[in-house]
């Protein structure tokens, strides 16, 4: 009977606390993950009584969403192709504006059971790869990257379909590819250099892809046409793109796209 | 006034049967109508629909083989004998049920992964389960089982006790009479076991895509399929879930043909 009273109490208590009285939604690409979740901190403290709920996932998994009427204020994309899509169907307030750049890095388990020491060695005949699929954005990222890769002077001429061979899952975002990584089901996997921040790297290694062979994600950011308040949707764009913006990217192993002022 | 009073409830009975139907069949009835028969027949051709229904047909079929293999002994246990722990497997067996079917591929992974607690064992045995077809079965069987065995065990536990004493008074050996008493006894609930959870492993999607991965022709079943296409395609996965419909609704149609009516 008290726990029942105390438990009453909290509940009142809690529905007593005043609500927030604005909410911005913001969609965006799975590997924007940490840095917005810091960006959207930074910016509920400067406009209070504004919360901000975030959707992270692939951003073609965001556009189907969008596509069918979710409700959101702010779209970021992790490539250019998925964020024309929505300014073709008219759900785009104004243009897109590139804020960030990525690149690749290939992930192996700390343990390496795939014992890759090399690029070449992606292409290994029974090595278990794991990419993003074709739609998401670093899906089709990574697949330009190992024909580039390939096209490195002494490299077999056929690295790319040989690596692709050994692709043994395709998964529905970045993320799912360094999880997979992580738990060293897979020897190797290909994501964004973003994607290796503190919380794995204890459980993974970083094989780098030398820059002129690497692939550079593009990241537009837009004000959504169904945006209820645009003046809080403007300001956590301008966020993106301003100091603060360029700050938490870089901490989170992303690249300000927007010359420093 | 009871006239009056058992009318209202006869409408009441009436509008709540129909309310659940409108819930089931709105849904699937709309599905089927946004694709023209046409574009369904084109899709069907795609290398990529075919190889998802094949795997879809050949895992489920080879996940409820499994299941009914392992299930069948399990089901005559619970069914015949008492025995300590039972309680507990009891449990065990309902657990699947209520168990997020993304934690079931989680666990798997723990339990059967490279780096899983019997992944060493099994990697002795040659037997390799993420990223394969089989660990597509595993993940069905994982998320299935029950249906059988909670099918299985009630049909065994409703065969008459007098028919088996009979038996024994003929000097009928056990095995035989469960061969040749209690399976044709209890085979109608045994078939339903069997299709119930051959349809959940049909239906499966988060084990799968969490223990056994995504790749087409490999662990890319109908579920995980339609998964994707919604994600780049709508008119290809509306289109492959309306196939997925036609051959659950064809084969439990079979399934019941086969079952005496009641």
């Amino acid at each position: 009977m008290r726990a029942w009273l105390a438990a009453m109490l909290a509940l009142a208590a809690c529905s007593s606390r005043p609500p927030a009285q604005r909410t911005l939604t913001v969609f965006a690409a799975a590997s924007l993950g940490e840095a917005f979740t810091d960006l959207g901190e930074s910016v509920e403290r400067s406009r209070p009584g504004l919360s901000i709920r975030f959707n992270f996932a692939g951003s073609q998994q965001l556009v189907a969403q969008l596509e069918q009427g979710a409700p959101a204020d702010v779209f970021a994309s992790a490539d250019e192709r998925w964020m024309r899509h929505v300014v073709e169907l008219g759900l785009a307030a104004g243009a897109p504006v590139v804020f960030a750049r990525n690149r690749l890095v290939v992930v192996l388990p700390e343990s390496n059971p795939g014992r890759i020491e090399r690029l070449e060695d992606l292409a290994r005949p029974g090595l278990k790869l794991v990419l993003a699929a074709e739609v998401v954005p670093a899906g089709r990222y990574a697949r330009q990257a190992l024909v580039r890769i390939g096209e490195t002077p002494g490299f077999p001429p056929d690295f790319a379909r040989r690596a692709l061979a050994n692709v043994v899952s395709e998964e529905e975002n970045v993320k799912s590819v360094v999880a997979r990584v992580q738990l060293a089901e897979a020897d190797a996997g290909l994501a964004y250099h973003s994607d290796v921040g503190s919380a794995v790297a204890a459980h993974v290694r970083v094989l780098q892809i030398p820059e002129d062979r690497n692939v550079v994600a593009e990241y537009p950011i837009a004000v959504l046409a169904a945006a209820g308040d645009t003046a809080d949707a403007r300001a956590f764009v301008d966020a993106a793109l301003g100091p603060e913006g360029r700050r938490m990217l870089q901490r989170h192993g992303l690249l300000p796209a927007t010359p420093a002022r | 006034m009871t006239a009056l009073r058992a009318q209202l409830l006869r409408l009441l009975v009436a509008g709540a049967a129909a309310g659940l139907l409108v819930l089931l069949a709105l849904p699937l009835a709309a599905l089927v109508l946004r694709v023209p028969p046409g574009a369904l027949w084109q899709r069907v051709h795609e290398p990529l629909v075919l190889d998802a229904l094949r795997l879809s047909l050949v895992t489920s079929a080879g996940s409820t083989a499994l299941v009914v293999a392992l299930g069948l002994p399990l089901a005559y246990l619970l069914a015949t004998r008492r025995f300590r722990g039972k309680r507990a497997v009891e449990l065990l067996i309902d657990l699947p049920l209520v168990l997020p079917p993304t934690v079931a591929g989680v666990a798997l992974l723990a339990a059967f992964g490279r780096a899983g607690l019997a992944g060493g064992a099994l990697h002795g045995l040659g037997v390799t389960l993420p990223f394969t077809t089989l660990g597509v079965v595993v993940a069905q069987a994982f998320v299935a089982a029950p249906f059988f065995v909670g099918a299985a065990r009630t049909g065994l536990a409703e065969v008459d006790r007098r028919y088996l004493d009979m038996a024994a008074t003929l000097r009928s050996p056990p095995a035989r009479t469960f061969v040749r008493v209690m399976l044709p006894l209890a085979l109608p609930s045994l078939l339903a076991g069997a299709a119930m959870s051959w349809a959940r492993a049909l239906g499966e999607f988060g084990a799968t895509i969490t223990f056994a991965g995504n790749l087409p022709g490999v662990t890319q079943t109908m579920p995980l399929a339609v998964y994707l296409a919604l994600q780049s395609d709508l008119e290809a996965a509306v289109a492959l879930s309306v196939l997925l419909l036609a051959v659950s609704v064809v084969v439990l149609l079979l399934v019941r043909a086969r079952r005496p009516a009641h």
